[in-house]
């Protein structure tokens, strides 16, 4: 466009106008370009829920890493659940850059304002859920993640990105530990396979309500946030894992899938959204452990935030002096 | 003009991470981070932008020592070179199949 702008301020049509330009035109929209009120909202609520997602996750797993069962398996633990806080952190500075501090950020989280994905709501009880983590949980995580690094907010897209490449390790160490335990002795078969059983439908759950009952997505979808409707990324991810669980020789615990040669998907069985909901309410198991760990880790490490801000605030003031 | 993030009156301030990915390579943008200061966000840049060797040099700045052209005079600021294709060499034809040119 070589039109011959002047450089005031454009009116709010106007700027309306270019970010629906921008939009259509598939390209990104960036920090300081005007947006609608809504799409900022919309945005700072997901990628901060996103975020608080990869921080809360950290503790289903993190509760692993001194039983894993061996050096190599331990080693592999920690660096997951680094990435984890990392991947927290890329997302934290995408929504900042829509005008939100980091502490208020923490501060929702831990009040129970904002919310964080359900699933880190269940119990880990056993190394087995160490690997269907991996497997079914990152498998899922992956399928709604591919799309959004081509969400239409630049800094999202771009965390995201870095963010998958990552994710990709993660999903690969769960199945192998699934595999090794499948094909190990009976015992260890029987907790692979009861480990799966727990998992399976919270996993398909983690995609969001079917599609009837999610009232965002059309929004998201106008404005290319999101890609792909809830019901669209839960059955290519069904797809995934059917296959998948018959080479890991475990079973999925849903009567209802079969190949559908008219669809060209599997079809699967009906899930239960009154569980959902009550997880996503606050009554899920370990929903109250989640938060109250959060909060003690962020308590305990304020006098280390303190005293590294007051270092720095004199050395500043000596470098000022000097 | 204005500053990318550093607005925010957080414990800790803003800043921005840059990264060569090897000799020969310019430093480009990773991130941002909040850090008390350079030494502190040099090391968690390290530990949040190079866990899988992305990186043999980072650049740490503060997010709000950063200044940028402003996005709604975008035509008019980066007018000069439109309408210049003599500035490229794909503009000059006439050398087409002379060798070495």
């Amino acid at each position: 466009m070589a039109k011959n702008t002047p450089s005031f301020a454009l009116s709010e049509q106007e700027a309306l106008a270019r970010f629906d330009e921008i939009i259509a035109a598939d390209e990104r929209i960036e920090p300081s370009d005007w947006m609608p009120d809504a799409y900022r909202k919309t945005l700072i609520r997901q990628i901060s829920q996103h975020a608080h997602s990869e921080i809360i996750g950290m503790q289903p797993e993190g509760n692993w890493i001194t039983r894993a069962p061996s050096l190599k398996r331990k080693a592999i633990l920690m660096a997951k659940v680094q990435d984890e806080a990392g991947h927290g952190l890329y997302l934290y500075s995408a929504a900042q850059t829509l005008g939100i501090g980091r502490d208020q950020m923490t501060e929702d989280l831990i009040s129970g304002k904002a919310k964080y994905s359900s699933i880190f709501n269940y119990h880990t009880p056993t190394w087995a859920d160490i690997g269907s983590i991996g497997w079914l949980v990152d498998g899922a995580a992956i399928c709604n993640q591919v799309p959004l690094c081509r969400a239409s907010y630049g800094p999202y897209g771009r965390a995201m990105v870095r963010i998958c490449k990552e994710e990709s390790f993660h999903q690969r160490q769960g199945f192998e530990i699934l595999l090794h335990l499948s094909r190990g002795s009976k015992a260890q078969h029987d907790m692979a396979q009861e480990s799966v059983n727990r998992w399976y439908a919270p996993a398909l759950m983690m995609f969001g309500p079917p599609d009837a009952q999610s009232p965002n997505s059309a929004q998201s979808m106008a404005w290319k946030i999101k890609r792909f409707s809830n019901d669209d990324l839960r059955q290519r991810f069904v797809d995934m894992i059917v296959p998948q669980s018959e080479v890991l020789g475990l079973t999925l615990p849903d009567r209802a899938i079969r190949w559908n040669e008219k669809r060209g998907h599997f079809d699967y069985g009906d899930l239960d959204w009154d569980e959902f909901n009550e997880v996503l309410k606050g009554r899920g198991p370990a929903n109250s452990i989640r938060l109250e760990r959060r909060k003690q880790a962020h308590d305990d490490g304020a006098w280390v935030r303190e005293a590294a801000a007051a270092y720095a605030a004199r050395e500043n003031k000596e470098a000022m002096a000097s | 003009m204005s500053s990318p993030g550093g607005t925010e009156h957080d414990t800790w301030p803003l800043w921005e991470v840059f990264v060569r990915a090897s000799r020969g390579l310019s430093h480009l943008h990773a991130g941002s981070l909040h850090a008390p200061d350079a030494e502190l966000a040099l090391r968690n840049a390290r530990d949040l932008y190079t866990r899988r060797n992305e990186g043999v040099s980072i650049w740490v700045v503060p997010s709000s020592e950063i200044t940028t052209s402003d996005p709604d005079e975008k035509d008019a600021f980066f007018e000069s070179p439109k309408g210049k294709r003599y500035r490229h060499a794909s503009y000059y034809t006439e050398a087409e199949g002379v060798k070495h040119l």
